[in-house]
């Protein structure tokens, strides 16, 4: 068993960045420090294997925040503990056809492992509400579009490197889209305005195809 | 953009840009969200203070002057920031001073001579709606306020916590040197050690320019570029970003992110700006020189290695599943 540390490396004068093994591990301790949040604390910014951690260095210091982490009890949920968000998703994608050819797969095929797994929100950015969605089959990892759309719809759900995601609103993008759904994942009205937050499970349903299903 | 209040400011002319800038939103970084906020917050609440304002109240933010604005009331107002010229009416007025606009009078502020950001606070501050939480306009998200245009009416609101008292301040913007380069320090990292050893030395000992395509996510800068460290990638998983983080993309040339700047980046961060150095940063204009200084971590600030858990914390020991 290996001995428990946290690898902490400074980042300005009122931030630590955090180094963990995995997603798994960052989304743990995001969790932790939310539920036990400590005094100073501005903001957590959880990415794949890192977790950002501002503080106002007028209430606490690297090292007390430090100590505090190193003493957070791991309270992490089971996999079937963690909310689940279903997105119906119509495949109609512009760039189905041609994933399915870089993929070597049949675009039924594509369609059938993209709505075959459970993903986790791993991080947002790029746009708010913009959630990264871990999970992905890999023989749909594809690198982005050489030539980015300046216009991508809004509720356009699409795939690029690792990851799937949906876009919370319209705009420029270079990520391959398979299809559109009309759930509302961003809604400033709404508390919290983001439907996906690092943690929560996505699964996305068939609601057709192209007319064919 | 108004909350059904009676409008008291209208914009006759905003200038290269005026928009609305409170605090921000902090603590909303796991939903896509970045602060915002104002970029030269000491001139923000200095410009409050002045006026009796509460810390958060809204102020307009404005870039290089050429600001009109007609008062339909009569307003105490303040302006901080670049110094210019400033009329009421035909009157003369000054920076650093609360003064008073009539009912009727056009308040115009003109170029400033160096520095690049402007802060016009209103006793009350402005009425326009919140955004989650906050009014001020972040234009890497697209959120809150949209910038001012001309024929724009702006209510205020009852953000005031005391008296103005204050005659004048004996404070000075943060600006750059009437001539030669702004300094700024640096703490090194988070990601300093993805660069090669002899890029660290450039980026102390080189002046860089602020270029044209700057703006309020981050100051571009032209100057030596930054080498990986030999077998290092250019891009690292993505990770958060701070205000103040010197970003260096895959052309090596670093840019200093700004209140605006994205929650989270792929690009290693090699140093990241003194908190109390971002005033200047956030004054800094295209054409401007900017040098950056080494600096030792304040007692408190430092890390860096492995930290002993605790016998019960196990971040990389799952209790379940």
């Amino acid at each position: 068993m290996r001995t428990s540390e946290l690898h902490v490396l400074p980042c300005g004068d009122h931030a630590i960045l955090v180094e963990l093994d995995d997603l798994e591990d960052v989304l743990a301790l995001n969790a932790a420090l939310r539920g036990h949040e400590p005094a100073g604390l501005v903001d957590v910014v959880p990415a794949a294997e890192t977790l950002l951690i501002m503080f106002d260095p007028g209430v606490t210091s690297v090292e007390r925040l430090t100590d505090y982490l190193a003493r957070l009890p791991d309270e992490r949920l089971t996999a079937d503990e963690t909310p689940l968000v279903e997105i119906p998703v119509r495949y109609d994608g512009p760039d189905l056809d041609a994933v399915a050819e870089a993929t070597g797969l049949s675009a039924d095929e594509v369609v059938r492992r993209h709505a075959g797994t459970t993903y986790t929100v791993a991080f947002t950015g790029f746009a708010p509400g913009f959630a990264y969605l871990t999970g992905l089959d890999p023989r749909l990892a594809l690198p982005r579009r050489e030539n980015p759309r300046t216009r991508v719809p809004a509720g356009s759900v699409a795939i690029a490197d690792r990851y799937s995601g949906v876009y919370p609103r319209s705009g420029p993008g270079g990520w391959h889209l398979l299809g559109h759904t009309d759930a509302v994942l961003w809604d400033l009205d709404r508390t919290p305005p983001a439907a996906l937050v690092p943690g929560t499970r996505v699964r996305f349903t068939v609601r057709g195809r192209d007319g064919r299903r | 953009m108004t909350a059904g209040r009676e409008p008291v400011l209208e914009v006759l002319e905003p200038g290269l840009l005026a928009i609305v800038q409170d605090l921000g939103r902090p603590g909303l970084g796991a939903m896509g969200v970045g602060r915002a906020g104002a970029a030269d917050e000491g001139s923000f609440r200095l410009a409050n203070r002045l006026v009796g304002n509460a810390e958060l109240a809204a102020a307009i933010e404005f870039v290089l002057g050429g600001l009109a604005i007609r008062f339909r009331r009569t307003a105490t107002v303040a302006l901080t920031g670049a110094p210019a010229d400033v009329r009421a009416g035909e009157r003369a007025a000054a920076f650093n001073a609360p003064f008073s606009v009539r009912a009727g009078e056009v308040l115009r502020v003109a170029r400033p001579a160096r520095g690049l950001r402007g802060y016009l606070a209103v006793r009350g501050g402005l009425g326009v709606t919140p955004v989650l939480g906050s009014r001020s306009w972040d234009s890497l998200a697209g959120i809150g306020p949209p910038p001012l245009r001309a024929g724009d009416l702006l209510p205020l609101a009852d953000d005031h916590d005391g008296e103005p008292f204050v005659d004048v301040a004996p404070v000075r913007a943060p600006l750059p040197p009437l001539s030669g380069a702004a300094t700024l320090r640096v703490l090194p990292g988070p990601r300093a050690d993805r660069f090669a050893a002899s890029a660290l030395d450039r980026l102390f000992v080189s002046a860089y320019e602020v270029t044209a395509d700057s703006d309020r996510v981050g100051l571009r800068l032209a100057g030596p570029p930054l080498p990986a460290a030999p077998g290092v990638a250019a891009e690292l998983p993505p990770e958060g970003m701070v205000t103040g983080a010197l970003q260096v993309p895959p052309s090596g040339r670093p840019v200093l992110f700004l209140a605006d700047h994205p929650v989270t980046g792929g690009y290693p961060v090699v140093g990241v700006v003194l908190t109390a150095d971002l005033p200047l940063a956030a004054q800094l204009r295209p054409g401007d020189e900017v040098r950056f200084r080494p600096t030792a971590p304040a007692a408190g600030v430092g890390g860096g290695g492995p930290v002993a858990a605790a016998s019960g914390a196990r971040w990389r020991r799952p209790l379940r599943g």
